[in-house]
């Protein structure tokens, strides 16, 4: 019987997967471990599959994902620390036929960005706001986010998040499936194979939301790790994140076609 | 003859950002500039020509909108007074960076802090010498009259295009308030999307097939290519300091004096430069039109021409009388007189003023 050579196996009848074209070549500037990666190429595999690559205009923020626009092959605007929802409402408005995204970190979106965001998802902006929340700001080394767990240690809760001194985590995802401008609100993660599938899933309805011009904002949060920043090991962190982070940040669909879930 | 209709200065601008085909104002209400909004949404531009108004929640979200809005290579415009543009500078910093065009106007008040609702000319600062972090100029220029209000909206844009600038229209409680006859300019169509596409290929509005998407970011993380940036920015307003300076010359020819004067103090000074002349007091008027790019040229040519001095009239403490000197290097006196705080000066305190500070000084 004759060797199996690699070349007898690069066919296009084996190809299984293949990375979606709307990936940039460049190198990924997050750290090894990071969901931040997985996330990007799910929202660009599902705006590949749906055929969307010129038509889109996604908006980048501040933080760890500053550089998404990097990545991400597709018309991109680097918005103000916070100000992504605003930046995005205004695309839409000009170009209502054009599939719009915004994706934010914890930092981002619910500290300085908290005003942009109630208000963009309170007037129902038809657009998909993807909120990557890892309960810590990655960027600037690892300091306290307003999603930071109780009695969790960053660089500026370095004794643990004293809940009468700093005040609470901020659960922005159920606040905003709260406000009649939401359409589908829901909260992933992307740090398993199956949690992956599930988050494509919810990254696809969100994008199909507004391709069909479903009245609203379609929030999906990703809970996700930050190895650096939790000083942790990339699967130490993944299991921190199943353990502790999840028990609050409960995953799953909060609002479905407009309509709270009974959870 | 354009269609004459008898207009406040709020309302003209509001009805020229119809006219001049713009697609997209987003804004927040602040006294005395409310009208501007108001105006919008009664006229519902949405039926006229398609525009958008959108009231956002904040000055802040105002001016990020006109990033997105205005980086897809759409015509968009706000406004606001004082405080509310303070808030807007981060934004008007990003804007410069990333090159996006736009149109801000501020119908200036009294000042510091909340201040009061009355004119004032107070925001000069903040409006030449980049009141956000950075190095980077806005295109600015200041109406003086109800018909400037409307003539200077399309100018704006246009200049915001051509350079890929943020233009800011600096007027004040005054302007913005006052009622007068205005010759609306005839309406300019706004551009399909097609014309957007074609004529602004640096836009983000989805990747053209076949070619190279685009990114909009005011970010480099390489120093080097951040100064290479830098100076093409600087190139740049180097540019706009040739083509697009604009100033006003009003009784200059045989003046002995000269008041250097924009806006509402323009106005002011004209009845002064008359009531001068009554008095034999040979005074002439420089009114600024671009605040920036600022007018140097016939401050120079008075000086070299031997001019006997200054006189910088504004509604401030004296702010633009810096550049004035910085033009005039001490080779003739330069003074200032203004009431601020939302006061205004009388034509008479001005012409006072002068003859003490110039004359009998």
């Amino acid at each position: 019987m004759a060797e199996i050579t690699l070349q007898d196996i690069i066919k296009p009848e084996n190809l299984v997967y293949q990375k979606t074209k709307l990936m940039t070549d460049k190198t990924l500037s997050y750290c090894p471990g990071c969901g931040h990666g997985t996330a990007h190429r799910l929202i660009m595999e599902v705006i590949e599959e749906l055929g969307k690559e010129n038509d889109t205009i996604g908006v980048a923020p501040v933080g760890c994902s500053v550089l998404a626009y990097e990545f991400m092959n597709v018309d991109m605007q680097e918005a103000a620390h916070g100000r992504a929802p605003a930046v995005a409402t205004a695309i839409k408005r000009l170009w209502p036929g054009k599939v719009v995204f915004s994706y934010q970190g914890d930092g981002d979106l619910a500290a300085i960005g908290t005003a942009e965001t109630i208000h963009a998802c309170n007037r129902g902006e038809r657009i998909v706001m993807v909120f990557i929340n890892n309960g810590i700001y990655g960027m600037t080394g690892g300091q306290m986010a307003p999603t930071t767990l109780p009695n969790m240690k960053t660089a500026t809760s370095p004794y643990g998040r004293d809940i009468d001194m700093m005040g609470n985590p901020l659960k922005m995802t159920e606040l905003v499936s709260y406000l009649p401008g939401t359409y589908f609100v829901t909260r992933q993660a992307v740090h398993t194979p199956a949690a992956v599938r599930k988050a494509k899933r919810a990254l696809r309805m969100a994008f199909q939301n507004q391709i069909d011009g479903k009245p609203g904002v379609s929030f999906v949060e990703i809970v996700s790790n930050c190895n650096s920043g939790w000083k942790m090991e990339p699967v130490q962190a993944n299991t921190w994140m199943e353990e502790n982070m999840f028990p609050f940040y409960q995953l799953g669909d909060i609002k479905v076609d407009g309509k709270l879930i009974d959870r | 003859m354009g269609e004459l209709r008898l207009m406040k200065g709020n309302e003209a601008l509001a009805e020229a950002a119809i006219r001049a085909g713009v697609d997209g104002y987003f804004g927040y209400p602040i006294t005395p500039q409310s009208e501007v909004i108001e105006y919008l949404m009664s006229e519902k531009p949405h039926e006229r020509t398609g525009m958008v108004v959108l009231q956002a929640e904040s000055e802040v979200a105002s001016i990020n909108m006109l990033y997105g809005g205005g980086g897809t290579g759409k015509k968009v415009m706000t406004s606001s007074s004082s405080p509310g543009i303070s808030l807007m500078q981060e934004g008007l910093s990003y804007l410069a960076g990333a090159e996006i065009p736009c149109v801000v106007a501020n119908v200036v008040r009294g000042g510091p802090g909340l201040g009061d609702i009355q004119p004032a000319q107070s925001d000069y600062f903040q409006s030449v010498k980049g009141g956000g972090h950075g190095d980077y100029r806005l295109f600015v220029i200041a109406p003086a009259s109800v018909q400037e209000m409307s003539d200077f909206v399309p100018l704006a844009f246009d200049v915001a295009f051509k350079y890929r600038i943020p233009s800011l229209i600096v007027s004040d409680g005054l302007i913005g308030q006052m009622m007068e006859k205005v010759e609306l300019f005839d309406p300019i169509p706004r551009l399909t999307d097609e014309e957007v596409i074609a004529r602004y290929p640096w836009a983000t509005n989805g990747k053209p097939k076949g070619k190279e998407r685009r990114i909009l970011t005011s970010l480099d993380l390489d120093p080097h290519k951040m100064e290479r940036h830098n100076w093409a920015l600087q190139e740049k307003y180097k540019l706009i300091e040739e083509n697009e300076t604009r100033f006003e010359l009003i009784g200059c020819d045989d003046a002995d004096y000269i008041i250097v004067a924009y806006g509402s103090s323009s106005r002011i000074a004209q009845k002064s430069i008359q009531l001068a002349r009554e008095k034999g007091i040979k005074v002439g008027l420089l009114r600024l039109i671009t605040l920036w790019p600022f007018p140097k040229k016939p401050i120079e040519e008075f000086v070299n021409k031997g001019i006997k001095g200054f006189l910088t009239v504004e509604m401030s403490a004296g702010q633009m009388i810096e550049d004035v000197k910085l033009v005039v290097e001490s080779r003739a006196k330069v003074e200032h007189f203004g009431r601020y705080g939302g006061v205004i000066h009388s034509p008479e305190e001005v012409l006072e003023a002068l003859e003490q500070k110039l004359i009998g000084g």
